[in-house]
């Protein structure tokens, strides 16, 4: 005896549990959260035939609760835990909390310092992008563009590691300055292996950003007009790629970055291959900054100012920094109220804000397409989830 | 007589000991052989769970490159995958999708546990998403700790899988 | 030695921003607020004050200015108004989208504080500000997300760019955006039933 499904009950259930009714011409398709194309997070497309109908990203695995954590752990304790979203960006993602409890706090930064955070923020960014790009690279069905970016990367680790002592996860910034002095001669070491490294990631335009087969994939989809890029608040690289000359380092220079020479990357085309190609020339780009600093840092002094054990907010008073990560701007909101914990401490990271542009780019194009939108958002789903 | 025995109805029971019996008679002669396939094409599932995958990337990267030590890198269809690492933070909307994977997989499956999160919640032990360590959904064959561990330590890690592997009884 | 390196690096820092030369005296006048601090009406930023006196004498009585600072200006508005004063800022001034929604509790002023971060990618001169818009609603102690008196306009339709922010905010705190078109869980678990975890009253494990 089989069973009857109760086929008018169907509509009576929420959306999600609905039967599909089998001459339907929309599929619903879910990608991830086990899925090579997909990352840490979900994205429900529904697709008719080969075209995306609609795509829902369903965000929130990685979700850890890190603004809520940060409430009951003092200022300091809050640096290990506030770098992990993006461990191998941890520099930069923790820069807006230490430039904001500075500004909380009242500290005055030694002049060396800032120049070590520069110099460490853009090895950081570099680390950052040569792993997206590695991951770009093998979403593209492109083994070599992971080979190589993933080898390369190395080099930078190298020097962090020389800098700080951890591989990824450094805690190196902390409100005052920097934990640790770098060592001796590592600005030679620097300067060599920056050149290096320069050297190397201009080869990636012949393997990868000048073959035809990547720009068959990538030029013409995805494509996101300058006006839409404002509208929808997006940040990093996928603005630049729409034409719209907005850097944080540039527009509101935190710490040093006044005094060094920081070009803007722009593209005017907006689609994936613009936007796969603005990180690589941000990349570039890190590598001038880098020799800036290495020429004008002071050679000797202090980096760090003496901080009381446990800073504390000077009454009730808040503050919002942000800056330039390997993903776009990087803002923090801190609100203290006098007590050794903040009161309330808000990330908003450039991979939260640009995530509202994949829905909208995914409309319209091939499902086989999908990687090569998602993944040039230049997103990461933990940081965007916190 | 057989007839009578084997029904439609209890014939995957039948064939399931007729594996038993084969297992136990190819165990003593060919158990080493079994454990020796096994040992050297780890086949690593593709599910990224937090951060840590970023060490497990480094790791099938040109510098760690764990592929000489028979770890394969991370592949896409689970059905063909006989390992997991847990890569890092199982927060409770990933456990359920965890889980998920596991069961699907084909038996013998290994668990590697990486990262101090997947241990005992490490960092965020006082979260209130976060699972303290995965020993309560799946079973942990080897623990590698760090926060994240190096590609190194994971390197250690899998051949510790390995050594596991060889003295264990094929089944 | 680090002293006299701080010094130089304040005194270049002043001329630096690119500002029109309607603003040119304001840069000296945040270096006098360190020797002389009890002086606040002086050494407010002159181009930040202008901004926000626009806003706020357009909607006098509904909204007053939460502090000026260099490049940082608040305002707070009533939650009646919050809808028109946004659509004043996206048409009359610069900013165009939306950085950053957090919501804050306050338990002591049974209320929940929602504030906007505005940026501005199109006009030079703004490109520094961050304008904070923000507005309060109700709290109730048992709460009971989107049922309950803790509702909010949705800014969603002025700046396009707080969809994602606004469910965050729902499921984070409880507030109910009325007008946004998806107030669907975004991050937590799809079977979460605690309360709203970034509210006052909601304990981690342990603490």
């Amino acid at each position: 005896m089989t069973e009857q499904i109760p086929t008018d009950q169907t509509k009576e259930l929420p959306p999600g549990l609905q039967l599909e009714k089998v001459d339907d011409r929309i599929m619903t398709l879910n990608v991830g959260p086990q899925h090579p194309g997909s990352g840490h997070m979900r994205i429900i497309v529904r697709i008719d035939g080969d075209y995306i109908v609609d795509a829902d990203p369903d965000p929130g695995y990685v979700h850890r609760g890190e603004e809520k954590m940060a409430e009951v752990r003092n200022y300091l304790l809050n640096i290990p835990h506030l770098e992990r979203p993006v461990i191998h960006d941890s520099c930069n993602i923790l820069y807006p909390y230490v430039l904001g409890v500075e500004d909380l706090v009242g500290i005055e930064v030694p002049e060396r310092a800032k120049y070590v955070r520069v110099i460490a923020a853009e090895l950081n960014r570099c680390v950052y992008t040569q792993y997206w790009l590695a991951i770009y690279g093998i979403f593209l069905g492109h083994s070599t563009m992971f080979m190589w970016p993933a080898g390369d990367r190395e080099l930078m680790i190298d020097l962090l590691e020389k800098m700080t002592g951890a591989r990824v996860t450094h805690s190196y910034f902390i409100p005052g300055g920097v934990r640790n002095d770098i060592p001796a001669n590592f600005e030679d070491v620097c300067l060599r292996q920056v050149n290096y490294f320069e050297k190397r990631i201009k080869e990636y335009a012949d393997i990868f950003y000048d073959n035809p087969i990547l720009k068959a994939r990538t030029e013409d989809t995805g494509v996101l007009s300058s006006q839409d890029a404002i509208r929808l608040g997006t940040t990093g690289s996928v603005l630049r790629a729409s034409g719209i000359d907005y850097d944080v380092r540039v527009k509101e220079p935190y710490d040093v970055y006044e005094e060094l020479d920081v070009h803007t990357n722009v593209l005017k085309d907006g689609d994936s291959y613009a936007r796969s190609k603005i990180p690589w020339l941000d990349m570039l780009e890190s590598c001038n900054i880098i020799r800036q600093a290495l020429e004008k840092m002071p050679k000797s002094g202090s980096v760090r100012t003496k901080l009381k054990p446990n800073p504390k907010g000077v009454g009730n008073d808040e503050v919002y920094r942000r800056v330039e990560s390997g993903r776009g701007a990087a803002g923090m909101h801190i609100i203290s109220n006098g007590k050794p914990e903040p009161y309330r401490v808000k990330i908003s990271p450039g991979s939260f804000r640009n995530l509202i542009a994949l829905p909208y780019l995914l409309k319209g194009e091939k499902l086989g397409n999908m990687p090569a939108v998602y993944w040039s958002l230049n997103y990461w789903p933990v940081e965007a989830d916190r | 007589m057989l007839k009578e025995l084997v029904t439609p109805q209890n014939a995957n029971v039948f064939v399931g000991k007729l594996g038993d019996i084969l297992y136990k008679a190819i165990d003593k002669p060919l158990g080493m052989a079994i454990d020796w396939g096994r040992m050297w094409s780890l086949w690593p599932v593709h599910i990224e769970t937090a951060c840590c995958s970023v060490e497990f990337g480094a790791a099938s990267g040109p510098r760690y490159d764990v592929e000489r030590f028979g770890i394969i890198e991370a592949f896409g269809s689970l059905r063909q995958c006989d390992l997991v690492v847990v890569q890092g933070t199982i927060t409770r909307k990933m456990a359920p999708r965890l889980r998920l994977v596991y069961d699907q997989m084909p038996d013998p499956k290994y668990v590697i546990a990486m990262g101090a999160c997947a241990i005992t919640g490490g960092l965020y032990f006082d979260s209130y998403n976060v699972l303290p360590g995965i020993d309560g959904i799946l079973p942990v064959d080897v623990y590698v700790p760090g926060c994240p561990p190096r590609p190194e330590t994971l390197i250690q890690g899998c051949m510790l899988l390995q050594e596991k592997i060889k003295r264990m009884k094929a089944r | 030695m680090s002293s006299t390196d701080s010094k130089s690096d304040t005194s270049k820092e002043k001329p630096a921003p690119p500002k029109p030369a309607a603003e040119k005296p304001a840069p000296p006048k945040p270096a006098a607020e360190k020797p002389a601090p009890p002086k606040p009406e002086e050494t407010l930023p002159a181009f930040e004050k202008e901004l926000t006196d626009r806003i706020v004498n357009q909607f006098s009585g509904d909204a007053e200015v939460g502090y000026v600072k260099e490049n940082r200006t608040r305002i707070n508005v009533k939650k009646e108004k919050i809808l028109d004063v946004a659509k004043f800022i996206k048409d009359q001034t610069p900013f165009d989208h939306a950085e950053s929604v957090s919501g804050v509790d306050f338990p002591e002023d049974n209320e929940i504080e929602v504030v906007y971060h505005l940026g501005s990618y199109t006009d030079n001169r703004y490109s520094k500000q961050v304008l904070a818009l923000s507005t309060r609603a109700p709290r109730e102690d048992v709460p009971n997300p989107g049922n309950d008196s803790t509702k909010l306009p949705s800014l969603r339709d002025v700046f396009y760019s707080v969809e994602f922010h606004e469910r965050e905010c729902f499921e984070m705190l409880g507030v109910h955006f009325e007008g946004h078109p998806d107030n669907r869980r975004l991050l937590l678990p799809e079977d979460w039933a605690d309360l709203p975890p970034l509210r006052k009253d909601f304990k981690n494990k342990g603490r």
